[in-house]
């Protein structure tokens, strides 16, 4: 196990290497010079000239990726072209918050999504089913601006039991932000809600119909030993590997959901970032993103590795 | 040892006490779209305590359904509507599904046909003995643990408190199969059923298992309902049989008398399609039971079997015979038994032998010269920079040559490199090196780069007949694909050559549009063979051909392989872990231990003493569907070893029952010389393994061999 970490971080390692240099290829791409970004549109050339030559824009592009990773790698990510202000606080201050809403949508969603998914498996082909896996369907199918518009109208103005704005602070703690974490969590639980319940219940019906399930009811065992020990842990095994792979999407693909609710994710301020074509920003925001993706897969691998002994343990 | 609370719903009638399992008239009926189906029909079974009753029958006669009615663990669909199943005087109809619970696991238990697919994957061996024992003898954790390791070393588990610790896939098949077993009688119940538990297990692990069943069953008072498809398993283990087909007895006796006087033409049919160890195609021919076993939803009016059956007359099949009771114990469902009690060779299936005289020996289509294939294992990040990669030794240095219109037979544990050799001559893996000479001309290793020559004179038949047809192909296309690939006939020509073929594999034309999934497993199988027959192959390599079909059928097919070798002369390359059906198809026979030769020779010497110390426990493990031969007892100890680590001089020195000394581990044995065609690889020689061997089987060509 030690040894299969060992490689995959290597991997990592190599992931984000491919990663760096894509996404700085890309920002050098991006139509609209640094210099001329900084200065603005009625800036002379020469000032422009002397600020390229004073950032180091001048150099041979190996050059600059070298520098810039350099700085990444030691924690200076440059500063916010916009803002002015260092870019690492912003973002981590942004991954903080992201990764509230993700809690809080993942303590939604994946109880929720396992014991539906469960129940559809138990009742395969009878009402429950058909029902769990209807609903579960529709609000996959559902978009996320729809889905939160909706909530909002019900919840928020209607019932008034949540807030309809999420704009947090960005260092309030995590009891907080509660009240203002609900509604994103639930209209991202949708979504998540859907992919698990489906996923539970077809590994679930897979498991089901082995002959060790069968074996062990034969065995007299009550019919809830049967169903947690020797059905849900082995069905869950790709569940597991779902949820962490959700955790990628929770962090940095929340766009649409953080920007309904004005919620201050990681994924409203890169779009913002690209907006204002902030280089630093989209940089390190990119980079943090694929790194989560990375370790979040590692996590869901190491996981499954552990929860299933055929890989833990060798013959 | 029962729950207190549901003891007290537990009717206890004293005088049905005398069986342990008592069912009466069982009718068990399946809810269809057709309407209500009646799939087992009044079926009797009644153990006393200690017994081991076999139920006998192919696919599709309702063994399982059976067992699954009385321990009333049918599917959604299907009840048992008429009928009483007692269990040691208790009516185990009249309890609920949750007292039902504290039925199972602790007064009835089984064990499964799979071992590897009924162990959790995910939990501990030692958990799962352990929790029966908590659930119905109320011990606590430490106490059910000490329980499973004392199952497990009863079932003589080498080192239990390890296996306790370990999960399902670090144990072979045999300790898996035993760790059910270990379950099974932790809470000592009254009944075991045990569905086909040998079935996916290699002859000489099935044999050690068999062994263990019956010495359990002296020290527990158990009955065991013995489920299986398998006659010489019935004969080896049981005390008495029961013969089901379509959902009925048709003869019930005790081992002897069901054996010997064979009072239903069904009983003589299956008894006359097993291929026999002591006799080949030269001596008998198998005879196939004609037809199918009927659908449940179109069984005949009168006897099952009649139409079927050649003593088949017109009262047969006005109305269902009864069972009559011909002795005591020995019932028969045939209303002509007394016919078959006067003609021992009625209905028997002796049939003349299809290979008439002694061929000469052909000339020499294939050679195939130190083959070795080596898979690399791959490991872990050293395997980036480390040039000495382990290897797995499926197949090391194996030459074999094969004649014209012969069939060369090739035996071993699973394992042991016989698919992979088949493969690697067939081109379908790379050998590692070697030589394959067809008819003169150096093969390439890989299938791509051969000639189109080549592919048309090597063709396979595959074990499993589901996984090589295209499910989406009508039968009659996947036939024509070679013919049109191979051999550039004109359409016309296809369609006259695949009605040829289906005519040669005896199938109806109509059979040429249907899909695999409306064919039988034989059927598809017949469909594998007119495939590899369309390319007029000189080498059909058959791959387990029939080992995953009834023995009826396995007959039928066999028959067929011979008449088109007979026919066409093709020369067969027939892998099977079968030996009885190796003996009867193969001129010579190949014996292969871990990849390497140990023995080798023609047909009729190479099952004769002296033998290969592991040809001599292959043959002692067969079980033989005749209760006269008594063979000796001869075990092998474990699995076979891995391939990546192969023991040291002759491969076979750990588990050898005859095991000289030291210089077994130490050297390579030498091959030594039989007679001109038979020859053996061990350290032991001729004269003295002819001494130390009895064998079951003498030489039938007197004066040939002076054997015993």
């Amino acid at each position: 196990m030690a040894g299969y970490i060992l490689k995959r971080l290597v991997f990592i390692f190599i992931t984000l290497l491919l990663a760096s240099i894509i996404i700085f290829s890309i920002t050098q791409f991006l139509p609209g010079d640094v210099a001329r970004i900084i200065l603005g549109q009625f800036a002379t050339d020469t000032a422009i000239e002397n600020l390229r030559e004073e950032l180091g824009l001048n150099r041979a592009l190996h050059i600059q990726y070298i520098d810039w990773a350099g700085n990444f790698v030691r924690g200076d990510w440059g500063n916010s072209l916009t803002s002015k202000l260092p870019v690492r606080p912003m973002v981590m201050a942004r991954l903080s918050n992201s990764a509230m809403l993700a809690g809080m949508a993942l303590l939604i969603y994946v109880p929720l999504g396992i014991i539906l998914g469960v129940i559809a498996a138990l009742k395969r082909d009878k009402w429950p089913d058909h029902l769990i896996s209807g609903i579960s369907m529709a609000f996959v199918g559902l978009p996320e601006f729809v889905s939160g518009l909706l909530l909002i109208a019900f919840l928020a103005i209607g019932l008034q039991w949540f807030p309809a704005n999420s704009s947090i602070n960005p260092d309030s703690t995590f009891l907080e932000a509660l009240p203002f974490l609900i509604l994103p969590a639930i209209t991202v639980s949708l979504t998540g809600l859907g992919y698990i319940a489906r996923m539970t219940r077809s590994g679930t019906i897979d498991v089901l119909r082995n002959d060790y399930v069968r074996a062990a009811d034969l065995k007299g065992l009550p019919a809830w030993q049967v169903l947690i020990r020797h059905t849900l842990r082995n069905s869950l095994l790709p569940t597991v590997t779902v949820v962490a792979m959700g955790i990628g999407w929770l962090m940095g693909g929340l766009i649409v959901t953080e920007t309904v609710y004005g919620y201050p994710g990681l994924g409203r301020l890169l779009v913002y970032a690209i907006q204002r074509q902030d280089l630093p920003l989209i940089q390190a925001g990119s980079m943090i993103i694929v790194a989560i993706y990375s370790f979040s897969n590692l996590a869901a691998d190491i996981l499954y590795g552990m929860l299933n002994p055929r890989i833990r343990v060798g013959k | 040892m029962f729950d207190p609370n549901t003891a007290s719903a537990l009717r206890v009638d004293q005088q049905d006490g005398k069986y342990a399992l008592d069912a009466r008239n069982v009718t068990v009926t399946y809810n269809t779209d057709k309407g209500p189906l009646d799939t087992i029909r009044n079926v009797t079974l009644q153990l006393v305590p200690g017994e081991i009753y076999g139920l006998v029958g192919e696919s599709g006669s309702g063994k399982t359904t059976l067992a699954r009615a009385i321990v009333r663990y049918l599917p959604a669909n299907g009840h048992l509507s008429s009928g009483t199943v007692k269990l040691g005087g208790t009516d185990l109809l009249a309890l609920t599904r949750k007292e039902m619970r504290s039925v199972w696991g602790s007064k009835i238990t089984m064990v499964h046909q799979d071992p590897g697919a009924s162990i959790n994957p995910a939990m501990l061996i030692g958990d799962q003995i352990a929790e029966v024992a908590r659930v119905h003898l109320g011990m606590s954790k430490q106490q059910a643990q000490a329980r499973a390791i004392e199952m497990l070393s009863k079932v003589r588990m080498p080192d239990p408190e390890s296996v306790a610790k370990r999960y399902a896939h670090q144990l072979s098949g045999g300790m898996l199969q035993r760790v059910l077993i270990a379950t099974a009688i932790a809470t000592n119940p009254q009944l075991i059923i045990m569905d086909e538990p040998t079935t996916a297990l290699d002859v000489t692990t099935e044999a050690v298992i068999l062994d263990l069943v019956r010495d359990l069953l002296k020290e527990f008072d158990t009955s065991v309902l013995y489920i299986t498809h398998n006659l010489g398993v019935v004969a080896r283990i049981c005390n008495r049989v029961g013969v089901l087909y379509t959902g009925e007895i048709m003869e019930e006796g005790t081992i002897e008398q069901v054996f010997k006087s064979k009072l239903h033409p069904y009983t003589r049919g299956l008894l006359g399609s097993v291929p026999r160890i002591e006799a080949s195609k030269k001596d008998i021919s198998l005879c196939a039971i004609p037809g199918f076993i009927p659908r449940p939803d179109q069984l005949p009016a009168g006897c099952v079997f009649a139409p079927r059956c050649e003593l088949v007359e017109p009262a047969c099949e006005e109305k269902r015979p009864p069972l009559v009771e011909i002795d005591s114990n020995h019932q028969t469902a045939c209303r002509r038994w007394e016919v078959l009690q006067h003609d021992a060779d009625a209905a028997s299936g002796v049939c003349p032998a299809r290979v008439t005289e002694d061929r000469e020996l052909g000339d020499l289509v294939l050679e195939a010269r130190n083959i070795k294939k080596y898979f690399p294992v791959s490991g872990g990040l050293s395997s980036f920079w480390k040039r000495d990669r382990t290897v797995v030794k499926a197949v090391d240095d194996i030459s074999v040559r094969m004649r014209r219109s012969f069939t060369m037979g090739i035996v071993g544990e699973s394992g042991c490199g016989k698919t992979t050799l088949a493969r690697c001559i067939a081109g379908l893996e790379e050998a590692t090196s070697g030589e394959i000479e067809l008819e003169g001309e150096i093969l390439p290793y890989s299938v791509a780069k051969r000639s189109r020559e080549t592919l048309k004179k090597i063709q396979m038949v595959f074990q499993n007949p589901d996984a090589s047809l295209n499910p989406q192909h009508p039968a009659g296309v996947s036939v024509a694909r070679p013919l049109i690939l191979l051999r550039n006939l004109s359409g016309k020509e296809v369609r006259n050559r695949v009605r040829e073929l289906f005519e040669a594999v005896n199938l109806p034309e109509n059979y040429i549009d249907r899909l695999p999934h409306e064919l039988s497993g034989g059927e598809k199988q017949r469909v594998a063979i007119a495939r590899a027959n369309a390319a007029d192959p000189t080498l059909m390599i058959c791959d387990e051909p029939i080992s995953s079909l009834d023995v009826s059928v396995q007959a039928a097919l066999m028959n067929l392989l011979v008449d088109l070798q007979e026919s066409k002369g093709t020369s067969y390359l027939f892998i099977s872990h079968d030996l009885a059906a190796v003996r009867h198809l193969s001129d010579w026979i190949a014996v292969i231990y871990l990849g390497r030769l140990c023995e080798i020779g023609s047909a009729e010497d190479v099952f004769v003493p002296p033998y290969h110390p592991y040809t001599e426990a292959l043959l002692s493990a067969i079980p033989i569907p005749d209760p006269d031969i008594k063979q000796d007892a001869i075990r092998l100890r474990g699995s076979v070893p891995s391939a990546m680590n192969i023991p040291s001089g002759c491969r076979f020195h750990t588990r050898c029952p005859r095991k000289i000394g030291e210089i077994c581990e130490q050297q390579e044995p030498p091959w030594r010389d039989v007679e001109k065609d038979h020859r053996y690889c061990c350290h032991i020689p001729v004269d003295e393994l002819r001494s130390l061997q009895h064998g079951f089987l003498q030489k039938k060509i007197a004066g040939s061999g002076g054997d015993e």
